[in-house]
Parts: C-alpha cells; structure tokens; sequence
C-alpha cells in the first residue's frame, strides 16, 4: 500500500537555503504552508536576513499559504513565537512536521527539534551537514535564480546583488579559502534571496533596489519593489 | 566494503542521517553501499563492515523490526551502531532502554581510546531514549564513556556503539571504524 505524504511545513526566510529545503520536501512529502518569522532584531541568531518582508511575494509566486510571526528577537523569546507560529500550521494545515533549511547551526537545529519533539511533530533538516560548494552547485544546476542581497564579511563586497552561477561559485570558492569563511554564507557573512525556482509558478522581478553600506566591511541589497512575471513554459 | 543501513522510515530523513555519512566515506574515497531494506546471509557476505545509522526523534519503527537484525549476533565482520543502530544492538544483547531525551550538545568523557577520540568531547545528541547501566550491558559491553552509556565496545566481538551523532561532530570516528584492519 502506498504511503500518505507528510503534511508539511517550511521554516521559510525566503533564501537559497530554504529554498532547496522546500525543493527536497515537495519531492518526498506534501508542502502545505511556509512559515516566516519576522524578527525586530538585526542580530538575531535564528531568522533576521534582509529583504525577510518579501516573503509574502515568494510565496505568492510559489501559490503556497503562509504564515509570519513576529519576534522582537529576544533570545529564546524567539523561539517561544516560532512554536506559536507552528502551533497556528498544526491547527490550521493540519501538519505533520517541519522542515528546515539548517545546514550546521547546531544552535538553530537543536533548539527547532525540541520545539517539534514537544509538539510531537517530525522535524526534517534535508541539508544538514551538506557540503556547501556541493550545495551552491546544487541549487545553479537545478536552475533556481538567487542573488546576494547581504555580504557581511571581508572580501565579499563585490559579491552584493550578484547572482549565484558557476562564475559566482568559483569565485566565492577563491574567497572563501583566504579569508576562511564559509562559501555558502551558513555563518552569516552571506544572505540570498531567491527569485525564481523550479517550483515557483511566477518569477519574481527586482524593479526598485538599493544598496546600504554597512559600517563594517559589508551592504546589504534592500529590495525595494518587485514584480510578479509570468514565466515561459 | 561497507554496508550502510538506513533505519529510517520517512524517505526526507535520509538527507539528515544517511547521507552526511556516506558524504565522510566518499571523502576519503571508501567504498559503501546503502540499504533501507532487512538484510539476509548472502547479503551480508559481500561486506566486511557495516554502520547502522541514526534515525529522527519521532521515527521508532526500529524498535519493532529487531528480528530483522537477528544476524548481528553472528556476524564476523565489524559493525558500528549510531543511536538508534546502538539501540538496536543493545536490545539484541538483552540491554534495556530507558526513557531519557537529549537533544543538541553534551560534553562526553571517553576514558580510553575509541575510534581515535579521547578524552573530553562536546558531542551532538538526538535521542529519546538512553541503555540502562544493567547486569547484561556489563555482561556484554566494555563501557568507554565515563557518567553515561555514550561509548561502547562488546566484549568479544567488533562491536561499536555511540549514542552521539559523530556525522555530526568527531566524523574522525566514521572514518577510523571503515580504515581499521
């Protein structure tokens, strides 16, 4: 007898990595709403990236429900306002589990785990430990298009606004070995945001942006409006 | 070669604790395959090592499968249990588990060398359940961990056991399990 799909949830921030998360989940299990939270704290450890309240048009050019909490960004306030926003997806989509984008925050995973084992919920983590040049590979070849709306480490100035491509990946590659970051950016010195995806019914197209130095050694693309475009079949 | 089983019975949870250890393998360029499915003698002959892996917090189904594992108490090659593979293994030795949830780091002392780790060691934990320091663990097993049943040895044969994840942190100890001679 064939297994029912999962119902699942994506802890969404709206970036290449949760995006493939949702790329592996769709492919196993059964998407059925993303979840974003909004954080009021730059520094927060777990969900604050640039362009976050885009979200909401990601979503839309994915057809997929969503639901965004906000945090202040306390530390562990904020990981009581994720369980209520999973709370809402168990009562309203009926999931059965979440899925995140971790790939070696043992910070981030462990803390979204024993949210889920309390909720008796399965917790999935489809990139954990994955190699993070095999990952930027990953996502070229499965032709989603994603830019570098945040640099915030030495050397990756140039890199902001830029789109991830085999050009961009041997870059960071050369990089990433002088100043010894991570290459896909898990530590914080990168964020991205993705614009289109195999699974996204509409492409998603920057019309307004800007980019804001940041005071030490990096900017941040803010996108300021976009559009929704139809795209090729 | 190495034979890699997967406990795992949601299909996604490979990527979580199959996969980050077949990735420690092919890195070193040691030869594996992977299973999902109840292994039999002719199987088991091609291989002269086998790693047992972990699986999620809410997936138990392992529990009700350890007939299938049967074998292991015959077995001549070498075998590492991963969390619920060490659960497996220890149930299959008579052990009991108790209910005892540990989830992310925990600072673990190894006594003596295993696998090449020493000493104190921050290690990734995700389990609900621990093996009960009973009559039949000391009957079986050499305890390597001090302060809890983290790191175990059987007592005749090349049986390994770690509760932690060492894909996770210590992936030194997958790569010393599949070089040992």
């Amino acid at each position: 007898m064939k297994k029912e799909k999962l119902r699942l949830a994506i802890l969404f921030s709206g970036g290449k990595d949760s995006c493939l998360a949702l790329y592996y989940a769709m492919k196993y299990e059964k998407v059925a709403c993303l979840i974003t939270i909004l954080s009021e704290n730059k520094e927060s450890y777990m969900f604050h990236t640039p362009n976050i309240s885009l979200v909401k048009k990601q979503a839309e050019a994915m057809n997929l429900p969503l639901i965004i909490e906000k945090t202040k960004g306390i530390k562990e306030q904020e990981l009581i306002d994720l369980e209520r926003a999973i709370k809402i997806a168990i009562k309203k989509y009926k999931i059965q589990g979440v899925v995140t984008g971790a790939l070696a925050s043992l910070y981030q995973a462990s803390r979204i785990q024993k949210i889920c084992n309390k909720l008796d919920i399965e917790c999935f983590n489809p990139l954990w430990q994955k190699d993070q040049i095999e990952l930027l590979e990953e996502i070229v070849n499965l032709k989603f298009e994603v830019i570098i709306d945040g640099v915030f480490a030495e050397g990756l100035l140039g890199f902001i606004g830029k789109k991830i491509d085999s050009e961009f990946i041997d870059a960071i590659k050369k990089i990433s070995r002088i100043y010894k970051i991570n290459p896909a950016g898990e530590g914080g010195e990168l964020e991205s945001f993705v614009l289109d995806a195999p699974f996204f019914k509409k492409k998603i197209k920057i019309t307004k942006s800007e980019i804001i130095p940041d005071k030490e050694k990096g900017a941040t693309l803010m996108i300021n409006e976009v559009n929704l475009e139809n795209k090729k079949r | 070669m190495i034979l890699i089983i997967n406990l795992c019975k949601e299909k996604l949870h490979y990527f979580e604790f199959v996969k980050p250890i077949e990735d420690i393998l092919k890195k070193e360029n040691i030869f594996y395959e992977t299973t999902n499915k109840k292994v039999n003698k002719i199987t088991l002959n091609k291989y002269d090592k086998i790693i047992i892996c972990g699986t999620s917090l809410k997936d138990e189904e392992y529990l009700n499968k350890l007939k299938d594992f049967e074998w292991i108490k015959n077995y001549k090659g070498k075998i590492l249990g991963i969390c619920a593979g060490m659960q497996i293994i220890c149930k299959l030795f008579g052990c009991k588990l108790k209910k005892n949830i540990d989830i992310g780091m925990k600072m673990v002392s190894i006594k003596q060398n295993f696998l090449g780790i020493s000493g104190w060691n921050e290690v990734y934990e995700l389990h609900n359940y621990e093996i009960s320091d009973d009559y039949n663990l000391e009957r079986n097993f050499i305890v390597f961990s001090q302060g809890s049943i983290d790191a175990i040895k059987h007592k005749e044969k090349e049986i390994y056991c770690i509760m932690f994840h060492p894909e996770v942190r210590q992936k030194e100890i997958i790569v010393n399990f599949a070089k040992l001679e």
